[in-house]
């Protein structure tokens, strides 16, 4: 078993605690804004779609890198764009009277 | 700069990125902070976003900034879609993160550099297959939202056995695969195969199980991306998948409580089938209705209302005339508040976001389990395009489906008023007893219309 597979291991479990603690908390007011923004976040594969199409290897993988680039592209941007357009939304009684 | 020391610069790129994704999230505890969270996840992606452009590895751009561009394109309409699409929005955004993390699994196998170990091809098949079932999977969800697919789940005879059959056989092919790699022929199979058990897991769910499948791909979606970054030896992709998966995960547990079902329950149990069988042998039984002004003068009467909004306010597209009505209300000295059940709408938060949405400030609306115990005290419930939420039979009748399922007891406030199309029964076909209470009033009509006569007759609207 390689040696990167269990400190990426290590990684995934913490992040997967740090990940429920975190969200346990986020108030059930803002759940759909909760999923849009995960998936925001989880669109960083970008990253790891930007190094495929650049590499440029072969023709074949270059083009899967280019089509995944532009979907989770598509999804960054989307994704928080339209969280914050509904938390713009979300005002306080008190607020709204000032 | 030599090329360790720019690798170093990359990590801390990335690691300040996690750093932030992870802040971004705990400012959604809030709403007075949630919008923090947004800017700092902003930034966290922008910054992994950059430092990747000056990765040595990257030795052209044209086939970087052409997507790029394409994905800003296609994403800022994404963003700015109308309230109500939210939902079907949320499943294609759970398609396009599945199909950028399955592409690149699979670029990831046909990469010439070195072969693939045996460990890598596990982990490789592994994560295309979970990559394209969401995709597959979340694409069917949005169809059903979209109602470009029937709603209502379709099922057959043996259809578990033959969901189940397709699995087996995307997993016979991976494991196939990790005996000897170099079976390329196989591995287009694979995915194919794992694309079709995507539509076949969707198919027979229905509406009112939306909020569960939607919150389950979304954290299949997020375990894909942390698949990948297995993969791919990036800790960025596992920290964001594993927070994602996670998400979607709580969430899924959050609805399955609501609904007091089991995954297994939702995946494969068809909801509303078995139960539309099982209605229609229900005589008529006599109910009390009202006409918009006599709703008027019992709701001007009030001093508590609470208003229990569900998936057919947001078909009516009623919220705007729900404000009003709050409006006209509050004016008036009646508490308004509204009580959110978990799995009201298609999604978790649906209602709150509509509401929100129609301006109703978000302190006014109110979590089941802390709105329950007041409805006692309350003088009229007004339940618009609600039903098995309000259901009594999940709490008294053993025989009924949703027996055990936490609903909303508006059945113990005052009166009960309740504006429907008409006695249909609703989407699972369950019967309401709600409807036959003495304390209940069926309003009948259009939702929007029904609440816009009301505001007329207090006096409000425009």
């Amino acid at each position: 078993m390689p040696a990167d597979f269990i400190s990426n291991l290590y990684v995934f479990i913490l992040a997967g605690f740090v990940g429920f603690e975190v969200i346990k908390r986020v108030s059930p007011l803002l759940h759909t804004p909760l999923m849009s923004l995960t998936n925001a976040l989880d669109a960083i594969v970008v990253v790891a779609a930007i190094i495929i199409a650049g590499r440029h290897e072969t023709r074949l993988t270059t083009i899967l890198g280019a089509i995944a680039v532009a979907a989770s592209f598509s999804n960054m941007v989307g994704g928080f764009v339209i969280t914050d357009r509904m938390l713009r939304m979300f005002k306080s009684g008190r607020a709204k009277q000032a | 700069m030599n090329a360790t020391a720019l690798q170093q610069y990359l990590d801390f790129a990335y690691i300040a990125a996690v750093v932030l994704f992870i802040l971004s999230l705990k400012f959604l505890s809030s709403p007075t902070t949630a919008r923090w969270g947004v800017l700092a996840g902003e930034i966290g992606a922008a910054l992994a976003v950059i430092a990747t452009l000056f990765n040595p590895e990257v030795a052209q751009y044209k086939w970087i900034l052409i997507p790029l561009i394409i994905g800003a394109g296609v994403g800022i309409p994404l963003g700015m879609v109308h309230m109500t699409a939210v939902p079907q929005r949320t499943a294609l955004s759970h398609a396009l993160g599945a199909l950028s993390a399955a592409m690149i699994g699979i670029a990831e196998y046909y990469v010439g550099t070195a072969p693939v170990t045996r460990f890598q091809m596990g982990e490789i098949a592994l994560e295309v297959i979970i990559g394209s079932l969401t995709f597959t999977g979340s694409l069917i969800a949005a169809g059903k939202l979209q109602e470009i697919l029937p709603q209502r789940p379709i099922v057959y005879r043996g259809q578990n056995i033959v969901s189940l059959s397709v699995l087996a056989a995307a997993l016979v092919l991976a494991v196939a695969l990790v005996m000897n790699p170099a079976h390329s022929l196989l591995f287009p199979i694979m995915v194919i195969v794992a694309l079709i058990f995507g539509v076949l897991l969707v198919t027979p769910i229905g509406g009112a199980d939306m909020p569960t499948v939607i919150s389950l791909l979304n954290s299949y979606a997020g375990f894909s991306a942390a698949l990948l970054g297995f993969v791919l030896n990036s800790k960025v992709l596992v920290v964001a998948g594993a927070l994602d998966g996670s998400s979607g995960f709580i969430l899924s547990v959050i609805m399955c409580k609501a609904m007091n079902r089991s995954f297994t329950n939702v995946m494969f149990g068809a909801f509303g089938q078995v139960q539309a069988s099982a209605g229609g042998k229900q005589e008529a039984k006599p109910v009390r209705s009202a006409t918009p002004e006599e709703a008027a003068a019992i709701l001007a009467a009030a001093n508590k209302v609470v208003v229990v909004p569900g998936y057919g306010m947001a078909v009516a597209q009623a919220q705007h005339k729900v404000r009003e009505l709050y409006d006209a209300l509050t004016k008036k000295g009646v508490e308004v508040r509204f009580a959110i059940h978990p799995v009201a709408g298609r999604m978790p938060g649906h209602m709150n976001v509509l509401l929100a949405e129609a301006d109703i400030p978000y302190d006014r609306l109110i979590e089941m389990d802390e709105i329950n115990g007041d409805f006692p005290q309350t003088d009229v419930a007004l339940v618009i395009g609600a039903n098995d939420v309000t259901n009594p039979a999940a709490r008294t009748d053993q025989s009924s489906p949703i027996f055990g399922m936490p609903i909303l007891d508006v059945d113990k406030a005052h009166t009960v008023m309740v504006i429907k199309r008409s006695m249909n029964p609703g989407f699972a076909g369950i019967d309401n007893p709600l409807y036959y209470l003495d304390n209940t009033l069926m309003l009948f009509g259009d939702a929007k219309q029904f609440v816009g006569a009301i505001v007329r007759e207090l006096g409000g609207g425009h």
